[in-house]
């Protein structure tokens, strides 16, 4: 066993949580600011997917490029999502909440398989391919670009929250809705754009996952698990807490799979859960 | 004048007659129950074994007029049936073991099948299939390969495709031949499967004979079919140094794997597959030159139409119609429903035990299937002993047969060459 197989192990683990981060960042602020849990999360993700594919297959756009188009189209998708349907229930009580956002992931799902076939799609030949090699670690470049923009989205929603009025007006909304009102905060714009900005982030996501990642319309349950655990486990509703635990769930994931064996991988990484859960149940970043 | 229009008149009710009884036999159907996984992470595969399942019904209510060593060519539904016609009747489970089961017994209690085909994932097959024993209507399996399904001394259940023992001895079958006649001895293998009852049965299996056969088992490792990653398990196998990895997956996780490979840039001598993903016909078209010279376990091939037409001219109408080849999986779909159509034929009766009792008489000869098989036949659990397997290799984006070596259209590729080169 070489320090190297170590490093490797460790970078791919790191760069997959950075991408466990970003799904989980959208997840994150969408409870966060109106308590509701989007099972649909992992749709947007798919569609951000496909967004990507759409654009490389017909137009020949670099997935890396037209980032910023799917995240503007994410953005609308989950503004509408909640004008449309999500505003109706937000009084409602949790279950019906749930079996509305569940609802809505099995609709996406099969839209998806109905518009663009069960098939699986690459994009083939993103300007990000091949391995970087690093004093003999190999990093696959889109795994690296990935890594990298996810990073830096997470920085400009972190920036965006704490330095911008708007971003302070939903954090404020999130603290309290009612008294966040009073000050003349208008809640409804404040839902929506935590719904748009929350389906940008898994779009974005999804953009710099297809460039290796197969895009098909289940794809999203893939990544939703993992999305949960990392939003638990960081703290409902916190940004840091999501980018810690998404990194943290991705090394462990990859080095527990390593050292204890593969098959107890989800196991190690739900054991760090249950721990983190019944010690700290807010969780590691989140507010009691 | 008198005498000529009487006869006229009575030609006239002939006709009339005979034409409406025609009508009424033409409008008999046999409703065959199909279950698959038509929506879910398999629904692409799910949507290719449909195609081939209405293109056999087709031949047999239509016929194939070009194509005479095909059973039913001639059309015209099921002779000894009044020539009733074949209706399928699709049920969707999705790739779970539990909608599986609840969707035949609807096919059975509600849309009164005669006869159940399905379910390509072993462990649905498993289910579903114990409900057909209850309901006691016959279940006939084209393409699940878990060795224990007709371990299970069922009555009602009948599987063409040869199974997972079969293929896994072929591998080390395999071995032998190539240490033989080429002098490549293999000695070092790992195991890498997903663990639903298919990949796990296989590595059991793939262990035993190992053990058996003298071969070093370095690495084994399962991991589950929707993982997010392949990192920790495709370092583990790298950190093994097997010569060979014997692999079973399905399309999502083969495609992540490959990919993972080439990241990892992990290459041993041989990637030999188990089937399932590395035969979608997404997997090559997906990975492109990255699938080339992967050996997979096959149970059909195009390339061997050069020694059997049969299978060219199927193919074509396949491929007419859907823009796919046929592929191991949809080739032993469609000859799973001729078979079922041919017991029924022979049954001359929609009963429940008539059928089955035709289908433990099946004798169908090789040279009028799409299989490189000697036939079908059934032995007393309902396994199919005329089937066999074969191996291809992918070479420029095709499958083609490399073994057994007097199959072979090609000479096998050995080792594969090394990621970075």
């Amino acid at each position: 066993m070489t320090s190297e197989i170590i490093i490797q192990t460790l970078a791919s683990g790191l760069l997959i949580g950075l991408i466990y981060a970003l799904i989980a960042i959208g997840l994150t602020l969408i409870f966060g600011v109106m308590d509701i849990v989007n099972f649909s999360h992992g749709e947007f993700l798919m569609l951000g997917m496909y967004c990507s594919f759409w654009l490389y297959a017909i137009y020949h756009l670099d997935p890396l490029y037209t980032l910023p188009l799917t995240a503007i189209l994410l953005f609308g998708v989950g503004a509408i999502v909640y004008r449309v349907v999500i505003k109706k229930i937000i009084d409602a009580p949790m279950l019906s909440q749930i079996f509305t956002t569940f609802g809505l992931m099995i609709l996406f799902r099969g839209l998806a398989q109905f518009l663009w076939k069960p098939d699986f799609r690459t994009v083939g030949n993103s300007v990000v391919s091949g391995t970087v090699s690093l004093s003999g670690i190999q990093i696959g470049l889109p795994q690296l670009t990935a890594g990298v923009g996810a990073i830096l989205v997470t920085l400009g929603i972190y920036l965006f929250l704490t330095k911008t009025r708007t971003g302070a007006a939903l954090e404020a909304t999130a603290a309290d809705k009612e008294a966040a009102r009073l000050m003349g905060i208008d809640s409804q714009r404040m839902f929506t754009l935590a719904w748009g900005v929350g389906a940008a982030c898994a779009g974005v996501a999804g953009g710099l996952l297809s460039t290796f990642f197969p895009i098909f319309p289940e794809i999203g349950a893939n990544f939703i698990l993992t999305a949960f655990v990392v939003v638990n486990l960081g703290g409902f509703g916190s940004v840091v807490g999501a980018l810690i635990a998404g990194i943290l769930v991705g090394v462990i994931e990859v080095m527990g799979g390593f050292f204890l064996g593969p098959q107890y991988k989800m196991g190690i990484v739900l054991c760090l859960f249950l721990a983190v859960l019944m010690f700290r149940p807010q969780g590691l970043m989140g507010k009691v | 004048m008198q005498f000529s229009l009487n006869a006229l008149t009575r030609t006239a009710c002939f006709l009339t007659a005979f034409a409406a009884s025609t009508l009424a036999m033409a409008q008999q159907e046999i409703k065959i129950g199909v279950l698959y996984p038509l929506t879910g992470a398999a629904a692409s595969t799910g949507a290719e074994l449909k195609g081939a399942l209405e293109l056999a019904a087709d031949i047999v209510n239509n016929g194939a007029k070009d194509i005479p060593e095909l059973p039913f060519s001639g059309g015209g539904g099921l002779p000894n049936l009044k020539g009733a016609k074949i209706k399928l009747v699709f049920a969707d489970h999705q790739g779970n073991p539990q909608i599986g089961a609840t969707e035949t017994e609807r096919l059975i209690t509600q849309e009164k099948v005669v006869a159940v085909v399905g379910a390509y994932f072993s462990n649905v097959t498993a289910t579903s299939s114990q409900v057909a024993e209850r309901y006691k209507v016959p279940y006939l399996n084209p393409d699940s390969s878990s060795t224990s399904l007709t371990a299970r001394n069922f009555k009602w259940f009948y599987r063409i495709t040869p199974h997972d023992d079969l293929f896994v001895y072929n591998f080390f079958e395999f071995f032998k031949d190539l240490e033989a006649k080429k002098a490549i001895k293999v000695g070092q293998i790992a195991l890498f499967n997903e663990n639903t009852l298919w990949g796990n049965e296989t590595a059991k299996l793939e262990n035993k004979l190992a053990e058996e056969r003298g071969v070093n088992v370095v690495k084994s490792i399962s991991y589950p079919a929707k993982s997010t990653q392949l990192t920790s398990e495709i370092q583990s196998l790298k950190s093994g140094k097997p010569q060979v990895v014997l692999q079973s997956s399905y399309l999502g996780d083969a495609i992540l794997a490959m990919k993972t490979y080439k990241e990892l840039n992990f290459s041993p001598d041989m990637i030999l597959a188990n089937n399932a993903g590395f035969t979608d016909t997404e997997f090559i078209r997906t990975l492109g030159q990255d699938a080339d010279h992967i050996i997979t376990r096959e149970v059909w091939s195009l390339d061997l139409a050069k020694s059997k037409p049969l299978i060219g001219q199927v193919n074509e109408l396949f491929r007419s119609r859907y823009k796919v080849n046929f592929t191991g999986n949809s080739s032993r779909t469609f000859t799973g429903l001729l078979t079922l159509a041919d017991a029924i034929n022979r049954a001359g009766s929609t009963e429940p035990e008539a059928i089955r009792k035709a289908l433990s008489e099946t004798n169908i000869d090789g040279k009028n299937t799409i299989m490189p098989w000697k036939g079908i036949k059934f032995d007393q659990q309902g396994q199919n002993t005329l089937g066999s397997g074969i191996l291809v290799q992918i070479v420029n984006g095709k499958y083609h047969t490399i073994w057994p070596f007097n199959l072979a259209t090609r000479d096998v590729i050995w080792p594969m060459p090394k990621w970075v080169q």
